[in-house]
């Protein structure tokens, strides 16, 4: 891909208001047509720590959050020594002219743009956060667009304060000012476009596609990084008439949703990997009773309470594995954030279709990162199957006795919403008869305990029918094949154009339907590839285990990553031409190339080689 | 020609289902379920328009005895299924059923957290101080010293009291019964399912196969009824002191009612203030998309 977009990164403390500064300045390029993809790598500390987030802006989708920085703002000293060296020659660092002192020379070309952030706003005095202000203005117009976006965006975040509004805007305006007196624009310029945008998180995205499709019951613990879907369903409870609950534990969580999605409404409910760990026995009775319910593992680094703020993929046998027993359930894992939007739409129909739990498997890269959207991709209505359902609309009263869980061709026993006359049944989380009468005691019958566990996996059947199957991208007869699943589509798609511009043929096959799996296709697809390379978010391959199980396919190299950092396009790059190569599993790990060995948060990487020719200017 | 329907009054038999209870001969769980045909055919209530729910145990068995809407869900987890079935479904009377091991031991944060949340919901606690379907162990309202096959000798930890324990939570109906009393246990689920919020009723139903100490005689000759006192039901402290009560006089009877009830939680709710939720339209306006998308702009 032509790096025709300008990537900013923002680093500070936590406190310092990176998130903040992020996201107005988001906003704003976003107000200019622009679009975003941004990824904030944070701690879970409310002060301290470093907080690194990038904004990839471009008037063509990003995919991801990319690989390099062209404009940095560091808030405090710690960013400015870390990432000034990941800076190239036609870059710019901004930064607080009073606070920050120049500790390393910075890489050749690279403009330094000290703000004499006290002069430029009488507010810094008594705000610090003020600076932030300031660097968004200069930022704005050394990009090459106009203060309208941002002074726009500055006077509706602060709308109800009137005060605050001309502070931030009198503060940002010395900013862009300061900036177009005295340094050089960005050797890369941005262009207004028509283009409207709005900008959001998966997990917001997630939740407004779970409301569009009719999502009536919503109930969750607090739980990074899955908490804002509950905090958007909470904020809009009240007007689009969701039932929003914040309650005790996960067990209650899901026994509430199920309970819900029992009684006819459609029930959903999100967490992460230690919630989902306290779900999985009523997971099983989900798939027992056959109640439609959809479950969202919004994954980050585990295991136990892991690395609570970094992503991976690493949930994949948990998710198959959740609860004992054999009983049908559907994995969706959502492709990118513009997918996380669809899946519940998907995940509803197919909750509903087949009476069964559904596990949506996302993680914290897809949901806690904003990206822009089409607004006109968003407003749409989404098809809504219920599927054999008995209602008030269609019940007939009389003739044969209902049965709940009648053994029908398709295993699909028509689901009578409680409260209509002449439906009653019983639910089971017990081996039940076709009556809903349990037999798992006294009762006990082989012949009827094995029609019932038959009738409930025939079920599965016709999935693969209603989810399309997935589709090489790229170059057929490709000399290496990458196959991925979930959330790293958007880096694999331009890992695959750049080892295709540096002479390596590659295309890909992204994977979003993980059970049931689309056997056949995906093994007539690989069986004809030269080369294939699973690239997946975790330490052991549990994808590649899992296409192995299903195909009996196995893949030539493996790239992988566990260090709490998502992929990025450069990662799986290298690693390609490392498998092509021979190497067999490439082990990707994220470095800061600033990032000093006495740092005292600790070291990464091979910063010390990259640093050694740069002088310390000043102790 | 329009059909007239007549409205005919609820019997004990329109509830009662073909499938006869497999618990023990005397077993106390029968006058509990007795006693519960006979409250419903009293508040009329068509079985259609009623939700019974259960955990895992011998009492929570239950729903498969009764004919109405039913479920007989996970150990410890009916009152988290049963709050989310009446959120869905307000316009449904729903009572939740179990045993003291299901309620009190494995359940004991929902049963809490239920009675904190106030969710129009009548549970009703058969509580035979021992594990009676797992074949005989502690329980956490068996007596302190009480030997049974996991406490060979005695049990080392205190009772738990659920009646002090629901008056702490802000329970608004608090009641005990006894299942060898089923008018008077009758009279007390009749109270508290016309309660408008969580109401408790403890029933001592004997386990006639595994407890030997809790016997019928044994609470034949303890219990006396609140009733028959001039014990106060709409003063909390009077209350706690009832609660606390046991040894060789244990009372029976309405504990505690709340002069002033809450609204409940699904009286509340933000999200029920347009009806019924299993009744509302599935999916948004073109409108309601268009505002919620803006705030993102």
């Amino acid at each position: 891909m032509n790096q025709a977009d300008v990537i900013v990164g923002i680093g500070g403390a936590a406190g310092d208001g990176v998130a903040s500064a992020g996201n107005t300045l988001a906003v704003s390029v976003a107000r200019h047509g622009q679009a975003v993809f941004a990824y904030n790598s944070y701690q879970s500390v409310i002060r301290g720590g470093h907080s690194w987030l990038r904004l990839r802006i471009s008037d063509k989708k990003p995919l991801n959050h990319g690989d390099q920085v062209d404009a940095l703002i560091a808030l405090n000293q710690d960013t400015l020594d870390r990432h000034l060296q990941e800076l190239k020659a036609g870059g710019l660092a901004l930064f607080n002219a009073g606070k920050l002192k120049l500790r390393y020379e910075p890489p050749k070309g690279v403009q330094l743009c000290p703000l004499p952030v006290s002069e430029l706003t009488p507010a810094y005095a008594e705000l610090p956060i003020m600076q932030n202000t300031v660097a968004v203005g200069a930022a704005i117009r050394l990009m090459g667009l106009d203060f309208t976006g941002l002074e726009s965006v500055l006077q509706s975040t602060f709308a109800k304060k009137p005060q605050v509004v001309e502070m931030n805007v009198a503060a940002a305006k010395a900013g862009y000012d300061y900036a177009a007196a005295h340094f050089q624009p960005l050797s890369k310029q941005l262009q207004k476009t028509s283009q409207k945008w709005a900008l959001m998180t998966g997990n917001e995205l997630m939740a407004m596609g779970a409301a569009f499709a009719g999502c009536k019951f919503y109930c969750a613990y607090p739980m990074s990084p899955a908490t804002h879907i509950l905090e958007w369903f909470a904020g809009h409870a009240r007007e689009l008439g969701i039932c929003v609950r914040q309650v005790e534990d996960e067990i209650s969580v899901i026994n509430m949703s199920i309970g819900a999605g029992h009684m006819g409404v459609r029930s959903m409910c999100a967490t992460s990997g230690g919630g989902l760990a306290l779900m999985t026995e009523a997971i099983g009775m989900a798939g027992m009773i056959e109640t439609p319910v959809v479950v969202v593992n919004v994954m980050r680094a585990g295991p136990s309470t892991g690395v609570p703020t970094k992503t991976e993929q690493a949930d994949l046998n948990q998710a198959f594995g959740a609860s004992q027993g054999d009983f049908p359930r559907i994995v969706i894992a959502p492709l990118s954030m513009s997918d996380c939007f669809k899946t519940p739409a998907l995940a509803f129909n197919l909750a509903e279709r087949y009476q069964c739990p559904v596990i949506i498997l996302a993680d914290l890269l897809l949901c806690e990162d904003n990206e822009t959207v089409d607004p006109a991709v968003l407003n749409v209505e989404f098809k809504i199957d219920r599927g054999e359902i008995i209602t008030e609309a269609n019940a007939q009263v009389g003739g044969e006795p209902y049965l709940r869980y009648k053994n029908t061709p398709s295993g699909i026993s028509p689901r009578a919403i409680p409260g209509l006359p002449g439906h009653l049944y019983v639910s089971g989380s017990d081996e039940h008869d076709e009556d809903g009468v349990l037999i798992s005691d006294v009762f006990t019958d082989p012949v009827r305990r094995k029609k019932m566990v038959d009738k409930r996996a025939r079920k599965m059947d016709t999935v693969l029918d209603h989810v399309p199957a997935p589709k090489l991208e790229g170059p057929a007869g490709a000399e290496v094949t990458l196959v991925g699943w979930g959330s790293t589509w958007g880096v694999i798609v331009e890992a695959v154009e750049r080892l295709n511009q540096e002479g390596v043929s590659a295309n890909h096959l992204q994977i979003n339907l993980l059970v049931p799996f689309h056997v056949k296709e995906v093994t007539d697809i690989l069986s004809k590839s030269r080369r294939t390379v699973i690239v997946e978010n975790n330490f052991s391959g549990q994808f590649a285990r899992h296409l192995r199980a299903e195909t009996g396919l196995v893949a030539t190299g493996h790239i992988r990553k566990y260090d709490g950092e998502p992929f990025e396009p450069k990662h799986v790059v290298a690693g390609v031409k490392d498998i092509l190569a021979g190497k067999s599993v490439v082990q990707v790990l994220s470095t800061e190339p600033g990032w000093q060995t006495d740092h005292p948060t600790g070291t990464s990487g091979d910063w010390s080689r990259r640093l050694a020719g740069a002088a310390v200017r000043s102790a | 020609m329009a059909t007239v329907v007549v409205p005919q009054k609820m019997t004990m038999k329109d509830f009662k289902p073909e499938v006869a209870p497999d618990w023990c001969p005397g077993c106390g769980d029968f006058g509990v379920l007795n006693a519960l045909f006979q409250a419903c055919a009293e508040i009329d209530l068509p079985p259609r328009d009623l939700l019974v729910v259960s955990g895992i145990g011998c009492s929570s068995n239950l729903p498969g005895f009764f004919r109405a809407y039913g479920v007989h869900s996970l150990h410890g987890r009916a009152l988290p299924f049963a709050t989310g079935a009446k959120l869905a479904n307000h316009a449904m009377t729903v009572i939740a059923t179990g045993g003291d091991g299901d309620g009190y031991g494995i359940g004991l944060n929902h049963f809490i957290q239920a009675m904190r949340r106030n969710i129009n919901v009548t549970y009703i606690v058969m509580n035979n101080e021992i594990y009676g379907l797992t074949t005989g162990q502690v329980s956490p309202t068996s007596e302190t010293g009480m030997k049974t096959k996991t406490t060979p000798h005695g049990n080392l930890e205190g009772m738990l009291n659920p009646m002090a324990l629901a008056l702490a939570s802000g329970c608004g109906y608090i009641a005990r019964g006894y299942s060898g009393q089923p008018k008077h246990l009758m009279k007390l689920y009749v109270d508290g399912i016309r309660h408008p919020g969580f109401a408790l009723i403890d029933v001592f139903s004997p386990c006639v196969t595994f407890n030997k100490v809790q016997t019928y005689d044994w609470f034949r000759k303890r219990i006396y009824k609140l009733e028959d006192t001039d014990h106060d039901s709409a003063n909390f402290h009077g209350a706690m002191e009832k609660a606390l009560e046991w040894g060789e006089k244990i009372p029976i009877g309405l504990f505690y009612r709340n002069p002033n009830p809450p609204p409940s939680l699904d009286a509340q709710d933000p999200g029920l203030q347009s009806g019924v939720l299993v009744r509302q339209p599935l999916g948004m306006t073109k409108e309601q998309r268009g505002k919620c998308i803006g705030e993102f702009m």
